[in-house]
């Protein structure tokens, strides 16, 4: 997916590839120059005239995305009205229905049954340090392996990048049977230590990928002026690779948040760990007729997500497409 | 000290967190300051700034990935070797064989539903009126915990009997009752729940495939589209004959990433239905085989099966993005 930069073509060249692509009318060269003279912003808009005039691509198009966003607005809309209202009837009858109420989250929040005011600083205090070790430690080995010659160098990254692959549940039995004999087991401490390793080879990887973009002369001028790694990788690298650093701190953030796996298995058990997603899956399988509780619960615990994804959307994008994918 | 273990109120939570960052930030200086004093052997250096992963990655990764391996081989009690045992019952047994054939049902589904949809999303929002905003609300699902997005699906799938006086309050068996259709206890009933639950993880990896999918239609050079359209192509002809082969590395990329996330996933079957009425999968009877039933052996065996399913999607994906390397 590079964007190559376009060299610029004659308009015959344009012709004769046109030609290879498929039959069809071959485009006058007089048609072609005055192509040329739109402007690329012109050039898209004429592309857009051409896509609206196809009704049913329009149509298919606005058909998924009403799809793809009444579920969550059912839900949503439902989370605020009363608990009778949302048991009983559908929440498209609201006009018959009316009333709107706050309660369903006063209720999920400070309950004593459900109590998420808990649970959300569970998941904020698991989060943080979950997303803040793993990258300074990934930031630190993607800097060996990028700039430092060491012998074996590429044998440890190539099985640092076969590691992506693991899936975690290959660990987790041995690991809870180590944190057990510890006496940790259930505490955030090995939350955060199993985040963090978890989170290690894809933010390995990604930051690598990175680091190699920056200019080698930068790091060799450095080197020159008699500065040592470490700081070079203070005064020169990571200024550089905040955006980078950003990318991968959404997802890891958006990763732990989101987690039920290592949650469950780690702190599933003591309440005073246990974070939001642990609780709502729970809920929905004890208490799958308390819609009050699961929509409100449920939007307590995607807001936070939401809000980051929507401000940083241009990071998280483009660490996805740097290859920023977990499973 | 107790709280450090036991933190119960959110001013100690916070203090145990702090004080974890610090520690954290207190180790990694001291390791720093080490490899950085003048005259010490540049190996020392490397390892200040390995050897903390490389620890992490050996201790909570690549030990216990042995670990699991060998007591797939063994009892429950995880002292007794017993041969493949845990493998013969995980392909013999019926209920094992229900799993599978889900799992095989969901890893060959999901990823070309979700590319599907998300090729056609992203080729009919290019360059449209509102792409922005059209792409963010398909994107969206992304962002929210599967465990939340199972229970706005499980809600659309809300039954209630088809009696007088009782109202539907799931959308769909909504839309069944308008036209005249019973309601449905979409969930309950095998086989066709686990397409139910299969539409939750498509509605999620959609929005993936259609942003991997927009860049790389974004970057197919303008000219071959102009000289493509010059040429008088367009509509689905221009789908079929320019878009579609200037994307298929990113296609591939696409559904084998999301085939792998599939494999390992097991929020939303935890959520939906707890992995009963036949809709279970490989990643949530491992966990019910380890955590719940007892039965350590039965979960290595499918931990390492899950491993052994990746590793062919891993090396179809390496050996495309070698061809598509070679075509450059």
């Amino acid at each position: 997916m590079s964007n190559a930069p376009v060299t610029p073509d004659t308009p015959d060249d344009l012709v004769d590839k046109g030609r290879n692509l498929d039959e069809g009318p071959a485009g006058t060269q007089v048609k072609s120059t005055k192509q040329r003279k739109l402007t690329r912003a012109e050039q898209r808009a004429v592309d857009a005239k051409t896509r609206l005039a196809s009704p049913w691509a329009s149509a298919f198009a606005i058909v998924m995305a009403i799809l793809w966003s009444i579920p969550t607005f059912g839900l949503f809309f439902s989370s605020f009205r009363p608990e009778r209202e949302i048991k009983t009837t559908g929440w498209w009858t609201y006009f018959q229905n009316p009333g709107l109420t706050l309660d369903n989250y006063d209720e999920v929040l400070f309950g004593s049954s459900t109590n998420f005011a808990n649970l959300f600083v569970n998941t904020v205090v698991i989060t943080l340090p979950a997303v803040i070790i793993p990258i300074t430690l990934a930031l630190l080995a993607a800097y060996a392996f990028a700039w430092i010659d060491f012998k074996g160098r590429s044998w440890l990254f190539v099985g640092v990048f076969a590691m992506q692959v693991i899936p975690i549940q290959i660990a987790l039995i041995p690991l809870l049977t180590q944190y057990v004999s510890w006496g940790l087991a259930g505490s955030f401490w090995v939350v955060w230590l199993s985040h963090s390793i978890f989170a290690l080879p894809l933010a390995i990887f990604l930051l690598h990928n990175f680091m190699m973009d920056i200019p080698r002369s930068l790091i060799e001028a450095a080197r020159v002026d008699g500065a040592g790694h470490v700081k070079i990788f203070f005064q020169v690298l990571l200024p550089l690779l905040v955006p980078a650093i950003a990318s991968f701190a959404i997802f890891q953030f958006l990763w732990v948040w989101n987690d039920l796996l290592v949650a469950l298995t780690f702190a599933g058990g003591s309440p005073n760990v246990a974070p939001l997603t642990v609780r709502i899956a729970e809920l929905s399988g004890s208490r799958g007729a308390d819609w009050h509780l699961l929509s409100a619960g449920a939007f307590i615990s995607m807001i936070v997500p939401v809000v980051v994804f929507l401000g940083l959307q241009r990071f998280f994008v483009r660490g996805l497409l740097a290859g920023g994918v977990k499973g | 000290m107790d709280f450090l273990l036991t933190a119960t109120t959110p001013g100690q939570k916070f203090l145990v967190m702090f004080i974890a960052i610090l520690l954290f930030v207190a180790v990694m200086g001291i390791v720093l300051w080490i490899s950085d004093r003048p005259r010490i052997p540049s190996w020392v250096t490397v390892l200040g700034f390995l050897a903390p992963a490389a620890l992490l990655l050996l201790f909570g990764l690549i030990y216990p990935a042995f670990l699991t391996i060998r007591d797939s081989f063994r009892d429950r009690s995880r002292s007794d070797f017993i041969g493949f045992d845990n493998y013969a019952t995980i392909f013999s047994d019926a209920g094992f064989r229900t799993v599978l054939v889900n799992t095989a049902l969901w890893v060959v589904l999901v990823p070309l539903l979700s590319a599907g949809f998300g090729l056609m999303y992203a080729v009919l929002v290019d360059r449209a009126f509102g792409e922005k905003f059209a792409k963010t609300l398909i994107f969206l699902p992304m962002a929210i915990s599967m465990v939340g997005a199972s229970i706005i699906w499980k809600f659309v799938y809300e039954f209630r009997p088809n009696q007088a006086g009782i109202e539907q309050i799931g959308l769909l068996n909504q839309i069944l009752v308008w036209i005249g259709l019973e309601p449905q206890q979409f969930l309950l009933n095998p086989p066709t729940n686990n397409f139910f639950l299969i539409a939750v993880m498509v509605w999620i990896q959609s929005g993936f495939a259609m942003t991997v999918l927009s860049a790389a239609i974004k970057s197919i050079p303008d000219d071959i589209i102009e000289a493509a359209k010059m040429d008088g192509v367009s509509g689905f002809r221009m789908f079929r004959y320019v878009t579609l082969p200037s994307v298929r590395p990113a296609v591939v990329v696409v559904i084998t990433t999301i085939a792998m996330a599939t494999l390992k996933v097991f929020d939303i079957v935890r959520t939906m239905t707890g992995g009963q009425f036949s809709t279970s999968i490989v990643a949530n009877e491992f966990y019910d085989q380890s955590f719940v039933f007892g039965q350590p052996g039965i979960g290595a065996a499918l931990a390492v099966l899950l491993f052994v399913l990746v590793i062919p999607i891993i090396l179809y994906n390496i050996r495309q993005m070698k061809l598509s390397e070679e075509q450059r």
